[in-house]
Formats: C-alpha cells, sequence, structure tokens
C-alpha cells in the first residue's frame, strides 16, 4: 500500500532522512519509533505530502506523492502532531467543513459525519466550540476528522500524547478497530503501546532504520539474553565494581535504590552465558546479602534502547 | 478534478474563511471603530463645505482601508502557521491556488459588508439634498478594488510570517508604499519622464480616477493585475513552505 524507495530529505545541509526504504501492506499496523528527532514526523509529512522529498520516491495506493498529490491525499487521513484544529469552529461545523472539502457528495455528508462522530465518541460534544473540550476529545474530534471519509491509510502522529491512561487506552481501542480494515501508520514514544497496538515496528534513528519487524521479533533479535535483576545490600560502588569485573559480565548498571544501603542493579551477561550460580556466589564470597533475584526478559525498551545507542 | 468540484472545493474553503472573519473579535472591533471614524471625520467637513458631495468621504477611504485590510489579512495564514492548523489544510485534497483564492474571497467579502454598513453616509446625504450617483457608485467600486488590492497585499504579506503583528505592520508598511508610489507628492522630486509611469503603478492615482465616476478599463486592468500578481506570489510562497 506505501512503497517507500531511497527516501531522504535535506534541509539546508542538515540530512534529516538518510535513504529510507519501507513497504507497509493494506491493512496493516505499524508503528513508528524513535526517538525526537529521528525522522519520524519528517517522513510522515512527506507521505503525506506536505512537503516533498529531496530525493527518492514515495507512493501510496500506487500513487506518487509527488506527482499526484491530489489524489494520494484523497487516500490518507492524517493527524498531525499536536492535533490543530480550528478552534472558534463548533465540532460539527468543522467536521462538515472537512467533508466538504474532502468532496462527499452532498447527501452523503450527514450520514457520514455521523459515523465518524459515533466511531470517535463525540456524541456529547458535537455542538461544542472545539476550544471549549478537554485534550482528549480534542484529540477525538482530530480522529473524526482523519476517517471521515474513510481513507485507505491512517497516519497518526504521536496520537496519545498528552492523553491520560484511560484516554490513551480508549484512542488505543480506536485504532486497532480503525487497522482491522485499514493500514494505520502511527508514531509514539510509549514502547508498550507498539507490542500491544501493532502489526509491525519500525524503529528509526537519525534519519535512519534501524530495525524492522514484528515486536517480538525485535525483543528477540536484540535479545537472546536474559538481563538478571539482583537487590543487594552493600556499598554500590564496590558492589559494581566487582559485578562488572566477573568474567562473563557484559555490563552491571545500577537502577534502582531502596535506601542507602540496598540498591537494584541489571546485568547483562556476555552472549549465551548463565550468569546466576557465578553471580550468586560472587556476592556472597563478598559478604553481601541478595535480597531480591530475578530474570528479566529483555523489553522492547532494552532493545530500544540499545538500538538508539 | 473536474471544473465543478474545482470550485465546489474553494466554495467550502471559503465558508470557512468567512466564517473564521465573522467568528473574529477583531474584525469586528475594526470595522466598529472603521465606521466610528469614517462617519465622524466625513461628516465633522460635511456641513461646513455645505456640499451634496462624497468626495471627502471617498479622499480619505484609501487611508481608512490602510489599517482595516492589514487588520483583516494578518490573522489569515500567520495564525494557520503558528497553530500548525496549515499542516492539516495542506494535506487536505486541495491545491495552493485554490487555499489563496478562498481566503482572498473571503475577506473581500467581509470588507465588501464593512463598505455597505457606510451606506448611511450617502442614504443621509441624499436625503439633505441632490446628490450625483455616479461619483458615489464609481466611488464605492473604486474603493472595492482598492481594498482587494490592499487585501492581496496584506495576504502574501500574512504568508511570510508566524507573527500577526509583524504581519500587520509589514502589511501596514506595503500599502502605505504602494500607495503613495503614485500620488502627487511623491513625484515631485522625481524625473519628468519617471513620473507617468510611477503614477500608473501606484494604487492611488488608479483609485482616484474610478472615485471621480470615470470607469476606465485601464485602472480595471491595473487593480485585476495587481491582484492577480500578489496572490500569485501568495501561493508561490506557500508551495515554497521554507522548508519544502
Amino acid at each position: 500500500m506505501i512503497e517507500i524507495k531511497n527516501l531522504s530529505k535535506k534541509i539546508g545541509s542538515t540530512v534529516i532522512l538518510d535513504k529510507i526504504n519501507l513497504s507497509i501492506k493494506g491493512g496493516e499496523i505499524m508503528g513508528f519509533l524513535g526517538p525526537n528527532g529521528a525522522g519520524k514526523t519528517t517522513t510522515m509529512k512527506i507521505i503525506t505530502s506536505f512537503w516533498t522529498p529531496s530525493s527518492g520516491s514515495v507512493e501510496v495506493g500506487g500513487i506518487d506523492v509527488v506527482k499526484n498529490p491530489l489524489e494520494a491525499r484523497r487516500k490518507i487521513g492524517y493527524l498531525p502532531e499536536n492535533v490543530p484544529l480550528y478552534d472558534e469552529m463548533r465540532v460539527y461545523e468543522y467536521l462538515k467543513f472537512v467533508a466538504e472539502v474532502r468532496g462527499i457528495p452532498k447527501d452523503e455528508i450527514k450520514d457520514k459525519m455521523k459515523k465518524a462522530i459515533d466511531a470517535c465518541g463525540l456524541q456529547k460534544v458535537v455542538k461544542k466550540p472545539i476550544e471549549e473540550l478537554s485534550k482528549g476529545y480534542k484529540q477525538r474530534v482530530g480522529l473524526a476528522q482523519a476517517i471521515i471519509h474513510e481513507p485507505d491509510i491512517l497516519i497518526l502522529d504521536e496520537p496519545t500524547t498528552g492523553l491520560d491512561p484511560n484516554q490513551i487506552l480508549e484512542i488505543r481501542e480506536l485504532i486497532k478497530k480503525i487497522g482491522k480494515e485499514k493500514t494505520v501508520i502511527f508514531s509514539t514514544h510509549i514502547l508498550s503501546e507498539v507490542s500491544a497496538t501493532c502489526d509491525r515496528t519500525i524503529i528509526i534513528n537519525n534519519g535512519k532504520i534501524i530495525a524492522e519487524g514484528r515486536p517480538e521479533e525485535l525483543i528477540q533479535r536484540v535479545g537472546g539474553e536474559d538481563i538478571i535483576y539482583v537487590k543487594i545490600k552493600g556499598p554500590y560502588e564496590e558492589v559494581l565494581r566487582v559485578l562488572n569485573n566477573m568474567t562473563n559480565v557484559e555490563k552491571a548498571e545500577r537502577v534502582d535504590q531502596e535506601d542507602d544501603r540496598i540498591f537494584g542493579y541489571n546485568i547483562i551477561p556476555k552472549a549465551g552465558f548463565d550468569l546466576r550460580e557465578e553471580l550468586s556466589m560472587a556476592v556472597m564470597r563478598a559478604g553481601w546479602s541478595i535480597l531480591e533475584f530475578s530474570k528479566k526478559k529483555i523489553s522492547l525498551e532494552d532493545a530500544f534502547h540499545k538500538l538508539t545507542k | 478534478m473536474n471544473k465543478q468540484e474545482y470550485f465546489k472545493t474553494i466554495y467550502a474553503l471559503f465558508k470557512k474563511e468567512l466564517m473564521s472573519y465573522f467568528n473574529s473579535p477583531i474584525a469586528y472591533i475594526f470595522i466598529g471603530v472603521f465606521l466610528v471614524v469614517v462617519n465622524w471625520l466625513f461628516f465633522k467637513t460635511f456641513f461646513i463645505i455645505g456640499q451634496s458631495s462624497m468626495r471627502g468621504f471617498f479622499d480619505f477611504l484609501p487611508w481608512m482601508f490602510l489599517f482595516l485590510a492589514p487588520a483583516l489579512t494578518m490573522r489569515s495564514w500567520a495564525e494557520e502557521k503558528k497553530s500548525g492548523t496549515i499542516e492539516f489544510l495542506l494535506t487536505l485534497p486541495v491545491t495552493d491556488w485554490q487555499v489563496v483564492l478562498a481566503k482572498f474571497f473571503a475577506s473581500l467579502i467581509f470588507l465588501f459588508t464593512s463598505l455597505l454598513l457606510t451606506i448611511s453616509v450617502p442614504i443621509s446625504i441624499m436625503y439633505l439634498g441632490d446628490m450625483d450617483l455616479g461619483p458615489v457608485i464609481g466611488g464605492y467600486l473604486g474603493a472595492l478594488f482598492l481594498g482587494g488590492a490592499y487585501l492581496a497585499l496584506g495576504l502574501f504579506i500574512s504568508a511570510l510570517t508566524k507573527n500577526q503583528i509583524i504581519a500587520f505592520v509589514l502589511g501596514i508598511v506595503a500599502c502605505f508604499s504602494v500607495f503613495i508610489i503614485g500620488a502627487d507628492f511623491s513625484l515631485m522630486g522625481v524625473p519628468s519622464f519617471l513620473a507617468p509611469i510611477l503614477k500608473f503603478i501606484g494604487l492611488g492615482s488608479h483609485f482616484f480616477n474610478i472615485s471621480k465616476g470615470v470607469i476606465d478599463s485601464k485602472d480595471i486592468i491595473y487593480y485585476c493585475s495587481f491582484i492577480f500578481v500578489f496572490l500569485w506570489l501568495n501561493a508561490r510562497i506557500i508551495e515554497a513552505r521554507g522548508w519544502k
């Protein structure tokens, strides 16, 4: 459905995107992951034809977004970051405006508006001016505008930023529901969201794609080791020194603190080594107590850190 | 997109722009001030002169528009850029040109409405004495063209910045500059062969022609070209987006 070939974007002499190659199938929910400034928003701005590529091509449903931007825009519903809306309009006025500009036939407008309003739970606020809505509702209006013309592709830039946990769940459910039939691309910082919602994840950093695949695949690829979490009562600088000096430890780092003598550590073993026995013996030999000991499965968060270091 | 759909889209955009004008407090404040000042300035000298003419009215209308037009247009692009709605607007299936036209015509209709509200002036005068309607109609027409030119210029300037105040101030400066290029007092310091050229380029001379009641095609063509040039430049600026 979306074919991105060798996409590069420069502004002045700064390279924002560096030969991105990406292929997204119809009906996929794709999570775009990456630190701030990685290029997620830029990529979305180019797919939606708000910006043009410096080089490379983007095709949406077979339509080149540079050669035929209007046609491409018809296939896309887009919710930019920060959900820009016309605050002085009322919800129904705004949605009617979007429907009209998108060329929805006059006799279908009312129906499509109702569908979008129902899908996004806006029934209670339909007559309210947008500036009076809470952030959560504004997000839903933004989403309603993006789906009102029933596009094949939905592009959402950080759709859950700034929402409370309940609202986040609601938006996620909405995305999953819409994603059953349509192609959805959304960007996020919240890694748990990606595992929970996407079929596929793409990790981008510094304008390059550094990893791509199903969330579980990514974890496996970067994992393969199990981190050991251990809580030790002892002076942390010494503990760290001893831990890092162990032969089969790749890296040990302090991750939390219970009180001034008790600290928690993550210990990453060298590939393939089971550190449990060696570790517990080393700690006890040094005269410290182990208060907690568990194997942590490497998470997408750890994978993310590793890949974007 | 066929022709009908093309204009339907412009109309949908136009309605939204017009709605934002009628919802904006600044526009109403300026129109209020505009009407009060215009009526006051005019009637202040009207009875002294004792003539059934709107000459005085049309003489300082350009100066009033000088502030009103930038006040109307300052928000147009600058606010969209600032709030980010421009990213929403320009990812709709619309061309930059369609949006420019919609914004222009909405501002023109709003200006026309404010001109319409000054109808109390000619009606009062006609009540008091006989007035030749030709120059009055010509005056209003000229005012509409002049206003349109200022609006096109103001919209262009609004597209250059995110800051409404800057758009407003620059708009006034720009409109003022274009107006006085051909004004008599600025022509005084200019070599005589240049004078007719500058006079033609300047906005003011054409307005004075029309407001005399004489509608010359030359003046109409001038205004339409002026408006077209700045709408076109407006579209180019939006297309460039600084960041494309």
